[in-house]
């Protein structure tokens, strides 16, 4: 936007840099009260700052309630829940779009569909079902119906990246002699693969952040509890622990920040390509 | 495509779709049909122990649902909730997208990588800081405005409020980067071409870039509304399951409490099915308007 005037842009600048400090303010937040000493925490002036950091919260956090195994459970569930659905979404998203078929319109539209259906309301449907499989109590009961409900928003969003990949490579490809297997996993794997980086982000987000799930189907088992669950441990009746609750808060948050800023770019740029599709 | 059809495609997208299709038939579909299965029976604690037989009670849920008038309440407050939640949200992205495309790298960097932040993170840590934020005793909101140990959680409409900053702050990054993408997508010559031939800033608008970024703007409205609409974890958390004698429910977390809190599994479904039909017809204006854009499937 070249026809800016440059006073304006200033101001815009400016005010740009104060909204982020705004927006960045809770996190900030969370972090200082999850290193501030208890004494500071609850007392009457609320400092944004603290001269004496203390790792007191984090050790209460990892002492209580195994949270370490809250952890890695979360990881598990949700490491596998990436992996599975991007594989299951991108063989979904070549057979929508590098063929023609009967039902081809159809299942797209079902995939849109399913992508609305409100997973929240399934919760009671799939508890009976989790307890007649047997996985109630499981990392299982939370593993499986996270791969079927990251699964459509993923086929509608590789669809784009898919599609983006010329016709004349995979004509050229079969001419010098390669399967379509090969074609599959050996070319266009690798070409779509930022679009699975980008639509993997949903799918972690959404299964790290579960609550629900973890809250209705893991309910007598706390070894297989995962982090929300953990986290709720700190909210007490007479006197929340607030300490605790920031840090605990701090270590469920790093994880996706990281993930967030390693695939920043590629979450642009994905989002763009499946919006403009 | 010709070229890839006249290869005798026959059964080989089925095998590539059927990973696909089997999940979502046992874990979509199947969970689908209980859902309105129950909602037609006779479901509580008694028939999940198998202490007495499941009896089919035909509309008899949905008619003690609609007698109840905290279910329309309920709803009410469910709709405009969601209809605040999302004009918010959406107002907010759209404007610093529009921020974002007017500054120099520096302060753009900035502003993205704290709407990244707030994106990134988790409903439930999102909940939990902004509750704090707003602790009547602790927290740094109360002693900045002077309101002593004012509690927003107590008043029905402050404690919705509180949960509205919440919501707006953690999804309208998505709104901000999506709308950005897609002004940055929007070819220079077309906009210096525009004005070059005279057009105003509001016109160029108006006539170039609206129409141009139409296709998202429709799909981060209907992404919001269906997220704000089922919303749960946030009232959940920050209203500890639904505030003081139920007054912030929501659809969502009322049928939780039905089916899990007091085991009318039968009523809880019920709510579900309706919560279901509700974001079935915006997904119907959905479909509607991207036929009318042409899109090809």
């Amino acid at each position: 936007m070249t026809f800016v005037r440059r006073p304006w842009r200033l101001a815009a600048e400016v005010s740009a840099l104060l909204i982020a400090l705004a927006v960045a303010f809770p996190l900030y937040w969370m972090v200082l009260s999850a290193f501030k000493p208890a004494g500071e925490i609850q007392s009457a002036e609320a400092r944004p700052w603290t001269l004496s950091p203390s790792l007191d919260s984090f050790r209460r956090v990892f002492e209580q309630q195994e949270f370490g195994r809250y952890f890695l459970n979360s990881l598990v569930v949700a490491s596998i829940v990436v992996i599975a659905s991007a594989l299951i979404a991108f063989l979904a998203a070549t057979a929508v779009t590098r063929f023609r078929f009967t039902f081809r319109t159809t299942l797209l539209i079902m995939f849109l569909v399913a992508q609305m259906v409100p997973v929240e309301a399934l919760t009671i449907p799939l508890f009976f079902l989790m307890r007649d499989l047997g996985q109630l109590n499981t990392l299982g009961s939370l593993i499986l119906p996270h791969i079927a409900f990251s699964l459509p928003f993923a086929v509608w969003m590789l669809r784009g990246f898919v599609k983006a990949v010329p016709e004349a490579l995979e004509e050229a490809a079969y001419i010098d002699g390669a399967s379509r297997t090969r074609f599959l996993w050996q070319i266009l794997f690798p070409l779509v693969f930022p679009g699975l980086v980008a639509t993997s982000v949903f799918s972690f987000i959404s299964t790290w952040n579960d609550f629900l799930f973890a809250k209705s189907f893991i309910i007598s088992d706390t070894s297989q509890s995962t982090l929300p669950m953990a986290l709720l441990v700190f909210f007490k009746p007479e006197e929340n622990d607030w300490g605790g609750i920031m840090a605990a808060s701090t270590v469920m948050t790093v994880p996706v920040l990281v993930f967030f800023v390693l695939v920043q770019r590629r979450l642009v740029s994905g989002l763009g390509g499946a919006v403009k599709d | 495509m010709n070229a890839t059809a006249r290869r005798g495609s026959g059964w080989t997208p089925w095998l590539y779709l059927a990973p696909a299709l089997v999940v979502l038939a046992g874990l979509l579909v199947y969970p689908l049909y209980q859902l309105g299965l129950i909602s037609f029976l006779e479901y509580t604690q008694a028939q999940v122990s198998g202490g007495e037989p499941t009896t089919f009670k035909g509309l008899g849920n949905y008619a003690t649902l609609f007698g109840d008038p905290q279910f329309w309440q309920v709803l009410l407050a469910t709709v405009v909730f969601a209809a605040a939640c999302v004009l918010a949200t959406l107002s907010l992205g759209c404007a610093l997208a529009v921020l974002l495309t007017r500054i120099r790298a520096v302060p753009r960097l900035a502003l993205m990588m704290a709407a990244l932040g707030a994106w990134a993170t988790p409903a439930i840590t999102g909940s939990t800081v902004w509750v704090f934020l707003f602790d009547p005793d602790f927290g740094p909101v109360n002693k900045l405005l002077g309101l002593g140990d004012h509690s927003w959680t107590y008043g029905r409409y402050s404690a919705f409020a509180l949960v509205l900053l919440e919501v707006v702050w953690c999804s309208f990054p998505f709104v901000m980067v999506t709308v950005y993408a897609g002004i940055r997508a929007i070819p220079a010559e077309v906009l210096e071409a525009a004005s070059l031939d005279g057009a105003s800033r509001w016109r160029i608008w108006r006539s170039v870039m609206a129409p141009m970024l139409r296709p998202i703007l429709v799909v981060v409205t209907i992404q919001s509304v269906i997220w704000d609409f089922k919303i749960f974890t946030q009232i959940y958390v920050m209203t500890n399951g639904g505030g003081i004698a139920g007054q912030n429910l929501v659809l969502n977390v009322y049928a939780y409490q039905k089916a899990f809190a007091s085991s009318q599994y039968s009523l809880g479904s019920a709510i579900g099915v309706v919560m279901l039909l509700i974001l079935l017809s915006v997904t119907l204006v959905h479909l509607r308007l991207l036929r009318r854009q042409g899109e090809e499937l």
